[in-house]
């Protein structure tokens, strides 16, 4: 198994199952991308003012709350998927598997303080 | 991975190719992508976390980026424009790439046409998006 070329070695194992669902999965959250971060260009193009009563009036509206969580949850998979091949690419062994732990955990830490912020204001009564 | 056969050549790298357009907009694809993954997700955070909060931590975030009359300073427009930059770049060429995906658009010429179209609306776009912003 150790000698040889690369196409050598994987010749006989079959395909690995699993490349297409990352695969797609980029592109479906490509597109829900697109329509939910033209909806974040306009809303700030729209915002009267950036203070904090006007970002937390914004937010707490479930019109604004409802795209901005579907906005995290898509983007920060896109981002994972993103990440997750560029490390692929440029990293080897326990680098690579260290890289990818300390990649998911970032991520998925981030994402668990954006939707819960989110929900914070959205919830958080008419202050 | 198993370890490399160093008797056999490494296939050329950067160096060696000429740029093109079609090059520097994949790595371009990259580059802004990893941005907005780190920095622009980083910002988003901290922009959310700051309003569910309260007002003095919104305050804090927003002092970062704005001088006293409330205008941008230079951290706020290096931040605001590269960011909106990234993501124009970005959105016009995964938009060529979903095109790519289905197998259409890989002739020489039209190939580095678009590849250049993405790098023109990325820029058409973010100046657009400031004057806006600006003269609102």
């Amino acid at each position: 198994m150790r000698s040889g070329t690369a196409i050598g070695r994987v010749r006989g194992l079959g395909s690995a199952k699993s490349g297409t669902h990352h695969w797609l999965n980029q592109r479906l959250t490509a597109g829900s991308n697109f329509l939910l971060v033209v909806w974040l260009l306009i809303s700030i193009l729209r915002q009267p003012s950036f203070d904090y009563a006007a970002m937390h009036l914004w937010l707490s509206n479930p019109w604004a709350a409802i795209p901005m969580v579907l906005l995290v949850a898509s983007i920060f998979y896109h981002m994972r998927l993103g990440l997750q091949v560029v490390i692929e690419d440029y990293e080897q062994d326990q680098n690579r598997v260290a890289l990818l732990v300390v990649m998911n955990l970032f991520v998925f830490t981030i994402a668990a303080i954006a939707i819960f912020s989110i929900l914070k204001i959205a919830f958080g009564a008419a202050a | 991975m198993a370890a490399r056969n160093t008797a056999r050549p490494l296939s050329p790298h950067l160096q060696i190719w000429k740029w093109g357009p079609n090059m520097l907009v994949s790595i371009l694809h990259r580059a802004t992508g990893t941005g907005m993954a780190t920095v622009g997700a980083a910002l988003l955070v901290w922009f959310l976390a700051a309003v569910a909060a309260g007002p003095e931590s919104y305050a804090t975030f927003r002092d970062v980026f704005t001088v006293q009359s409330g205008g941008l300073n230079i951290i706020g427009y290096v931040v605001g424009i590269g960011l909106t930059a990234c993501l124009f770049q970005h959105m016009a060429n995964g938009i060529r790439h979903l095109f790519m995906d289905v197998g259409a658009g890989f002739e020489l010429k039209s190939n580095k046409l678009q590849a250049q179209a993405t790098m023109i609306f990325a820029v058409v776009m973010t100046v657009a998006f400031w004057l806006y912003l600006g003269i609102k």
